[in-house]
């Protein structure tokens, strides 16, 4: 038997199975689409994340209804702490939502296709090569794809610096109006608690060759988890020059903004 | 009785499985001139038959003998047949000798059979490489060299010759009866290697799917360059263990490694410069040429897979 075979017998439940035969992913005879999807993977990587989600982080998601139930679709959100917990999180939720669930794809960087077994299994469970080929054929392939347009500015942000949203890239504006996508805002409240990091190791991680090195919690802390989906944006054409751009992110920046600020407002603690 | 004009046609690798379906399926319309360079092919009566090599004088003869009007150009030296500089004679001169003669002898059209190995596997390629993706192959190996100069010759004739309605095909891996390329040498086998922690995306055509599509280019003769390929996808480790192919693990780093196990072990169909395409997807769209000419695929993958475990159940394999 092989190891997904092992795994998905012993780990994905009725329940699981149930959740994940929702999600309408159109894939081929072997349950595969071209980017690596695997209808099989998706549920094993859901039976891991469910516990995490429900009794670790405690994640709660609103605006859930935004989500337009099929076609291409930009989820746009503040990036925080340090490894990309937000974008697990955010495709858990839409993986396992009540209304509308779906297969939401993540960008990764360019080296994770190259390291053994790591490039596959996130293949397997929905990541892609962050480029931008890939990302307007999986918009004209109606998939959602969720987008951190601060990457590791946000990511990789110390303490002093949390919920003050970076410098957001324009290239997810560009997809949007070229390949006429809705973006959906989302506020992501609490992943900024799960690895609270002072400082980074500048030196190490240069040797390393990694974006960054953050001196903090050896495990992420169990921050509870809040995600505002905000209601679909809109953008046309033609673009103009690149300040139209800029405008325009700037919009979806404050859409993004007053969502972790509501979010913010909601809690009353880190762990409550 | 009246006989019906047939046109005559060229076909080259006819020694090959794919090209004796497509010689099936044309000869009821063509006279079909048969030419190969490892063998003289014998399929059935009527049929012109020559054994010779694209680029000794010889072959012109065959122009002369003949009144030929089309030529599908299927013959390839295979990857694991001959060194990359016997490969580049044969294929890459061998074809810019056949074009100039269809030049001469004003041939009207020219079907090229390419791979979608031009593309090159990266781990930078996006998924659903178009035909305008850069041909990255012979950036990473030197053995894949003379496709990626076929292509380009072809792809010069195609713009500098418009008389010659060159049409360029770029299939994803053939699989089937008879198919004796590198894939499918690998899925022919008991033991087939696969790199730890590797298993790229591929897709396969059933050798009668692609004969139907090279057919359906002949005919319609729509000029340029097409991906063909179907839209199922799969991953390579499981392509093989459906094939009943025991699963052979080679440690993937150092990245040297698997290309010295390739070498130790004299795996044909896992050749040092093709283990890339074991490691990195190559996923090709093959929706252009779908739309262009109506294509639709009939076999699919289980009934390729099904081929080779059943093969190997009987002990045919």
């Amino acid at each position: 038997m092989s190891i997904r075979g092992f795994l998905k017998k012993y780990l994905v439940s009725n329940e699981v199975e149930t959740i994940a035969n929702r999600i309408p992913k159109p894939v081929g005879s072997f349950g595969y689409d071209p980017w690596g999807y695997n209808s099989d993977a998706i549920k094993i990587a859901i039976s891991l994340i469910r516990p995490l989600s429900k009794y670790y982080f405690r994640l709660e998601a609103y605006g859930l209804e935004n989500i337009p139930a099929n076609g291409r679709l930009l989820i746009v959100g503040n990036h925080s702490g340090q490894l990309p917990l937000d974008g697990v999180l955010v495709s858990y939720a839409l993986g396992t939502s009540p209304v509308n669930p779906r297969a939401v794809r993540v960008m990764i960087e360019r080296w994770f296709p190259t390291i053994p077994f790591l490039g596959n299994m996130l293949n397997e469970v929905g990541a892609v090569l962050g480029d931008p080929i890939n990302c307007a054929k999986m918009l004209r392939n109606e998939e959602a794809i969720v987008v951190f347009p601060e990457g590791i500015r946000g990511s990789g942000k110390t303490w002093d610096k949390r919920y003050q949203l970076q410098r957001f890239g324009l290239g997810f504006m560009h997809l949007a109006i070229t390949e006429n996508t809705p973006i959906v805002p989302v506020g992501i409240v609490g992943c900024e608690e799960t690895m609270p990091t002072p400082i980074h190791i500048k030196a190490l991680s240069k040797l390393f060759g990694m974006p960054y090195l953050p001196l903090t919690t050896p495990v992420p802390l169990p921050a509870k988890v809040r995600l505002y989906f905000g209601k679909p944006m809109h953008f046309t054409g033609p673009i103009n020059d690149e300040n139209d751009v800029a405008v325009k992110v700037e919009q979806v920046k404050a859409e993004v903004d007053a969502l972790v600020q509501q979010g913010l407002q909601n809690r009353s603690g880190w762990f409550e | 009785m009246i006989r019906k004009h047939k046109p005559e046609i060229l076909v080259t690798g006819a020694g090959g499985s794919l090209a004796q379906y497509v010689i099936n399926l044309l000869k009821n319309d063509y006279h079909i001139v048969l030419v190969d360079f490892r063998r003289r092919v014998q399929l059935e009566e009527g049929l012109s038959s020559y054994r010779v090599e694209y680029n000794k004088r010889g072959f012109e003869d065959i122009f002369r003998k003949h009144k030929i009007e089309a030529v599908i150009h299927l013959g390839r030296m295979g990857l694991y047949e001959s060194t990359h500089r016997n490969r580049y004679n044969h294929n890459v001169l061998g074809t810019q000798r056949l074009l100039d003669l269809c030049c001469k002898y004003q041939v009207h059209k020219v079907l090229v059979l390419s791979t979608y190995f031009v593309y090159g596997a990266s781990p930078y390629n996006p998924a659903l490489l178009t035909e305008e993706a850069p041909l990255k192959a012979s950036e990473l190996t030197m053995d894949l060299v003379d496709s990626v100069e076929l292509e380009n010759l072809a792809n010069i004739y195609l713009w500098k010759y418009p008389e010659l309605n060159i049409t360029i095909l770029r299939p994803c891996n053939i699989a089937g009866p008879g198919v004796l390329n590198s894939l499918s040498l690998l899925l022919s086998s008991k033991v087939a290697p696969v790199l730890m922690g590797f298993s790229p995306m591929m897709q396969f055509i059933h050798v009668e799917d692609m004969s139907r599509a090279i057919v359906l280019a002949f005919k319609q003769n729509k000029p340029g360059v097409y991906n063909v390929a179907g839209e199922d996808w799969v991953s390579y480790q499981e392509a093989v263990t459906q094939c009943g192919c025991r699963r052979f693990p080679v440690p993937s780093i150092p990245e040297g490694l698997p290309k010295l196990f390739s070498k130790r072990m004299d795996w044909k169909g896992w050749p040092p410069y093709l283990i890339n395409y074991y490691k990195y997807p190559v996923i090709i769209d093959g929706s252009l040429f779908k739309q262009t000419f109506g294509f639709r695929i009939q076999r699919s993958l289980t009934d390729i897979f099904a081929y080779y475990r059943e093969k190997k159940e009987m002990g045919i394999l």
